[in-house]
This record gives C-alpha cells, sequence and structure tokens, in this order.
C-alpha cells in the first residue's frame, strides 16, 4: 500500500491494523487525526484543541531557541536506598523504565535560551513512572535551581508527573522539602522563576516546587491537584464535579497564574521574562533611561 | 472501652490475671500470701511487653501510632506546657481545627505551638476532620510561626495526621500551595524549630509543618511518603499486603534514624505511649528541654544554613563519571 493509498483509507474505508502508525484518535473529540499533522499542530487536536502529552525532547524543543540546550546531570541514576520491592523489583522498574525512554530519570534538566533570554529548564518525562519525583528527580531539579542562581539565568520547569517516587519512601517526601528549600534562595534572589503545569501534575510535585512559581502557567485541560481524583472519590464517597481539577478550574479558582495554549508558551514565556527583568534595581549596574533611547543621542 | 491490639492481647490477658489475683488477695484471707505469685508475674509481664514492643514492625507500629488511646497534640500540651493560649484562624477566611496553634510556656520560657489534632470522641473526631488538614490549617500555622519568629519565639510542632485532606474544598482552596508555600517559607525563619512526629506521619501533609532544626519520632511512631494502604493497593493491587508494603517503605523510627532523615528517637514507656501518657510526656519534655537549650545558642543565620543543609542532603543517588 502506498502513503497516499494509507490516507485514503484512513479518510473513507475501514481501517487496518497498521493504521494506527499513521491516525490517532482525539481523547476528547474522538476525531481521527493524521498524525502528522498532529505533530505540526505541536500534538494539538485540529478539531477541538485537546492537548496531547508531549515527549519531553518535543516538549524541550518546543521551548527553547533550536540548538541552544545543553543538558546536564545525565549522569544521575535512581540508587535503591530501601531496596524496594514490590510486585517487581523497583531496580528492575528503573531498567525497564531507562530503556524504553530517553533518559535516566523523570526529569530533564540543562540550560538554553528563549528568544536568546538565558534560562535554566527542566522538562519532566511523564513516560519514566509517570514522572514520579525520587532523589535524582529532586537533585536534578535542586541542581537547576542553583544553576539559575550561579548564571543569574531565570528558572523554568515544564512538570507532568504523578507525585512522590513511593518506591523511595521518605527519600522522595524529603524531595519535596529540598526542591522548596532551594526556591526560598532562588526567590531571595530575585531571579525569576515560572513553572509550566502539564498533564498531569499531581502530589507531592503538585505540592512542592510547581505552585511555588512566581507565575504559574498551565496547559489547557491539564489535570492539576494534590489528591488523586480517585482518591478524593473514595473518601467523599461522591461523584466529582465536571471540569474538577483542570487547568481551567484552578484558574477559576485563583491558583494559577493563566491558561496558555501550547502554540502560544514561548513567546509568553519570552514575553513575561522580559518584562521581569525591565526595571532594573537599585544595586543594578544597568543605566537608567530617563529620556526615551532617541533623545539619548544614540 | 480500651481498644486492644492484636499484638496486645497475650499482655491484656497476663494483666487481667494479675489484677484478678491482686483483688481475690484483698477479699479472701483464706488464699493466703501471694505476693511472691504475684511479683513473679509481674515480672514476667514486663519482659513479655519488651519482648513483644521491641520486636514490633512496620505495619504494628502503624497500628500503635493510630491508637485512639495515644497521646495527641492537646494531651502533651496539657501535661508539659503551662498557660496554653489557643489562637485562632488564617485570616484568610479559614479555621481549620485539625491544626491547633497558640502560645505557651515550657519551662519558663514562652514557646508556639504547633500541633496537628485528632479527636477523641466521634464528634470530636469529626471536627477535627481525623486529623487531616484544609489548607487553612496549614496557613494559620505559617501565620503563627511567622509570628513566632517576629518575637524571636522557639516552634515546636507535633505531627499526627494520616495526610492532607483529600476533598473538593480542600483541592479548590489549594492544598498543593499551601503545603508547598510552608515548606518555602519555614525553611527560612530565623527562629529555633523543633519538630516532633508523635503518632503518624502523613506524607505532605506532616511535611507542611516538619520542616525545622530539631526532628525527632516517638518510638513507636511512623512517617511515611504514603500510608500502608495506599501503597498496597497502588503497587501491588491487593488491600490486603498493607504488612508487606509498611516493611518496604521503611517507615519506622529506626528505619528514619538510619536514613538520617530525624535526629533523634524519643524511648516510649513499656508497652507504647497510648498506655502511659505521663511517662511518655515526661521523656518527650526532657529531650525537648535539652534541644531548645542547645538551639537557642546557635546564631540565628547560622541556624538556617544548617538547615538548608540538612535538608539539601536529603536523597541518595548513584553519579557516574563526573
Amino acid at each position: 500500500m502506498s502513503w497516499i493509498d494509507k490516507i485514503k483509507a484512513g479518510i473513507g474505508g475501514k481501517k487496518t491494523a497498521k493504521d494506527e502508525d499513521l491516525w490517532a484518535e482525539c481523547k476528547k473529540c474522538k476525531e481521527q487525526i493524521y498524525i502528522a499533522e498532529l505533530e505540526i499542530n505541536l500534538k494539538v487536536c485540529p478539531h477541538c484543541d485537546y492537548h496531547f502529552r508531549l515527549e519531553t525532547r518535543q516538549r524541550i524543543h518546543q521551548l527553547i531557541d533550536q540548538e541552544s540546550f545543553e543538558e546536564h546531570d545525565q549522569n544521575l541514576t535512581a540508587s535503591d536506598p530501601l531496596k524496594f520491592r514490590d510486585t517487581k523489583k523497583y531496580k528492575d522498574r528503573i531498567k525497564s523504565s531507562a530503556k524504553k525512554g530517553l533518559s535516566s530519570d523523570a526529569v530533564i534538566t540543562g540550560s538554553g535560551t528563549i528568544e536568546g533570554l538565558p534560562i535554566e529548564l527542566c522538562v519532566f518525562d511523564f513516560s519514566f513512572m509517570g514522572g514520579s519525583m525520587g532523589s535524582v528527580v529532586g537533585e536534578k531539579i535542586t541542581r537547576a535551581i542553583e544553576r539559575a542562581m550561579e548564571n543569574k539565568s531565570a528558572l523554568i520547569i515544564a512538570s507532568s508527573s504523578g507525585g512522590a517516587r513511593m518506591q523511595e519512601g521518605i527519600f522522595s517526601l524529603m524531595q519535596m522539602a529540598k526542591t522548596s528549600s532551594a526556591l526560598s534562595k532562588l526567590s531571595e534572589q530575585k531571579i525569576p522563576y515560572i513553572s509550566i503545569l502539564t498533564d498531569p501534575t499531581m502530589g507531592g510535585v503538585s505540592a512542592s516546587f510547581s505552585m511555588l512559581g512566581d507565575i504559574i502557567l498551565a496547559e489547557p485541560g491539564a489535570l492539576i491537584g494534590f489528591a488523586g481524583p480517585r482518591v478524593i472519590e473514595q473518601t467523599i464517597k461522591q461523584k466529582l464535579p465536571d471540569g474538577f481539577q483542570t487547568a481551567e478550574f484552578l484558574l477559576d479558582h485563583g491558583l494559577i497564574d493563566n491558561v496558555v495554549h501550547r502554540k502560544d508558551l514561548k513567546s509568553t514565556l519570552a514575553q513575561l521574562l522580559k518584562m521581569l527583568k525591565n526595571n532594573p534595581t537599585e544595586e543594578s549596574e544597568e543605566p537608567t533611561l530617563t529620556k526615551p533611547p532617541e533623545l539619548l543621542g544614540a | 472501652m480500651v481498644q486492644i491490639l492484636e499484638f496486645e492481647r497475650e499482655i491484656f490477658a497476663l494483666e487481667t490475671q494479675i489484677h484478678d489475683l491482686v483483688s481475690m488477695s484483698h477479699m479472701y484471707d483464706s488464699v493466703g500470701d501471694i505476693t511472691h505469685e504475684i511479683a513473679k508475674l509481674k515480672k514476667k509481664l514486663r519482659r513479655m511487653k519488651y519482648e513483644v514492643y521491641s520486636n514490633l514492625k512496620g505495619w504494628d507500629k502503624t497500628l500503635v501510632a493510630r491508637h485512639p488511646d495515644r497521646p495527641y497534640t492537646l494531651d502533651y500540651l496539657n501535661l508539659i506546657f503551662e498557660d496554653f493560649f489557643e489562637l485562632h484562624g488564617d485570616r484568610h477566611g479559614g479555621y481549620g481545627p485539625s491544626i491547633v496553634a497558640g502560645l505557651a510556656k515550657f519551662d519558663g520560657r514562652s514557646v508556639m505551638v504547633v500541633g496537628h489534632q485528632k479527636g477523641r470522641e466521634t464528634k470530636e473526631k469529626i471536627r477535627r476532620n481525623f486529623g487531616m488538614s484544609q489548607p487553612a490549617g496549614y496557613r494559620k500555622a505559617l501565620r503563627l510561626m511567622r509570628m513566632a519568629e517576629k518575637f524571636n519565639i522557639p516552634v515546636i510542632t507535633f505531627i499526627d495526621t494520616p495526610g492532607a485532606y483529600p476533598g473538593v474544598d480542600a483541592e479548590e482552596k489549594g492544598q498543593s500551595e499551601a503545603i508547598a508555600t510552608n515548606m518555602f517559607s519555614i525553611i527560612q525563619l530565623k527562629i529555633p524549630i523543633i519538630c516532633v512526629v508523635i503518632g503518624e506521619g502523613g506524607s505532605g501533609g506532616a511535611l507542611a509543618i516538619g520542616i525545622g532544626d530539631h526532628i525527632m519520632m516517638f518510638e513507636h511512631s511512623v512517617y511515611s511518603v504514603i500510608s500502608p494502604e495506599g501503597c498496597a493497593s497502588i503497587l501491588w493491587g491487593d488491600k490486603g499486603k498493607t504488612s508487606q508494603a509498611a516493611d518496604a517503605l521503611c517507615i519506622t523510627a529506626n528505619d528514619l534514624l538510619k536514613f538520617k532523615v530525624i535526629d533523634e528517637i524519643i524511648r516510649e514507656p513499656l508497652g507504647g505511649a497510648h498506655r502511659n501518657h505521663k511517662q511518655a510526656a515526661i521523656r518527650l519534655k526532657k529531650s525537648l528541654r535539652k534541644n531548645l537549650d542547645r538551639l537557642t545558642q546557635v546564631p540565628l543565620g547560622e541556624l538556617t544554613q544548617l538547615r538548608e543543609k540538612k535538608f539539601r542532603e536529603m536523597g541518595k543517588v548513584i553519579e557516574e563519571g563526573t
């Protein structure tokens, strides 16, 4: 079957098993979308604007200037401090996740630029054990924060995580304290931190650095919350309202600054970063303009 | 009614036996002198308690930590603090009854006490929401800890919660934000902070008042990222695996001391704090006094640096070929 036949088959007639590689069904409007079109559209449904989950590398590619990304700390891997074993050994779960994915744990961190502005970027990999935060994630994020302080560059974290990684027990919980503590120092130094919440941002990740941005943005429809919807339903023994814990719900309740469409995310970040550094503080050595530049004889 | 845990049954049987013998010897002269027998049985009882309680595993300790007779924050406030004056509310429309907080005297000095509070009677349990705080409770805690900083008053927190409340209103009011902001802010407070896990240290809900300079746990308390039940149902897909999950999660005071997540274990009276509030409180008082004396000597700038360093070092990773 030639490629054009495949498309035709997809449009008109019945689909064969192989079509899975070419077509994707939108989870929201159930429309069939040609995958190439979906990719061009930044993995957003062209019919209903449903935002599909992005792979980490795609996210990095979409957010920062081409080829500006320099990854850090890829040599950090999970130890198994509890020798944890449920139906499977934690060590084996790590190995199989690392084999499948592109990263050695659930976050990729590095330096780069957005429209020329230097940033430290952390992007979660939800495909790696549900983006869960163990010691490696906590350490990589903390180092990224420390690097932002060192380089005086803004910090951007794009979260996508089920929460703390219970296979690391109390160590995973303490990563919440470690990252929040580091952000406290960053804030003291007045370095901007923009947090981007993507689908899903839950539990210990939501209850630490994700909710501590100077500015918090979220992608449309992203599930964001402390407790998972199932846990809440079991606790209150009631059905949850429609749209509960979506980005829009959080916006309505005053918990985030804005919901931003994926296509506008990079330009929004650039705009915000520029505005945040617009007014030099007193200690700053940058000259303050008292007249418009054209009148300064420049 | 006294609640008896499975592993306490033998202890209780023996206690009843001793009690019966004692009352019999008082009632009937014909019984003769059995003081020797009673003394022997009491010795046996002590040994039995010691053996049972020094071999408790994670799940057993979870049950002890959740025991309805275990001393709560308000019990310790009554036993070893004076002039407690409770302060309420987050000043932003929230009351936060699952956390009690206020000024008190300890050993002659002013302290700010902040602690989770579970209820003992049904009505009180509901009012306290079983110790599961809404965002307002955490915000109240932070407000009062900031006030303590302002007036140079050391802070003591008592941790005893199944976790932060998972409910619709809690989400609407920003449960995540409340917990995150507490950690973010408390780490910088220029005042000594001592945290004591007195019962259940339930995940983020515990950590929200769990940042401090000296972290202690009572011997039979637990501290965990998730409840053994939650972990069993997620990872094993079987709620019956709570005991395995509790072991795997390493939630006991001994585990956490070994991991250097906590600094000290407060030994409990034989048979657990739930059987002897007064003795537990005396031991707590001793540890608190020692550490308050020590921490109030540390310059405040150094104190926060040490606190930051303490949490910076938490976690275990493998770093290959740098």
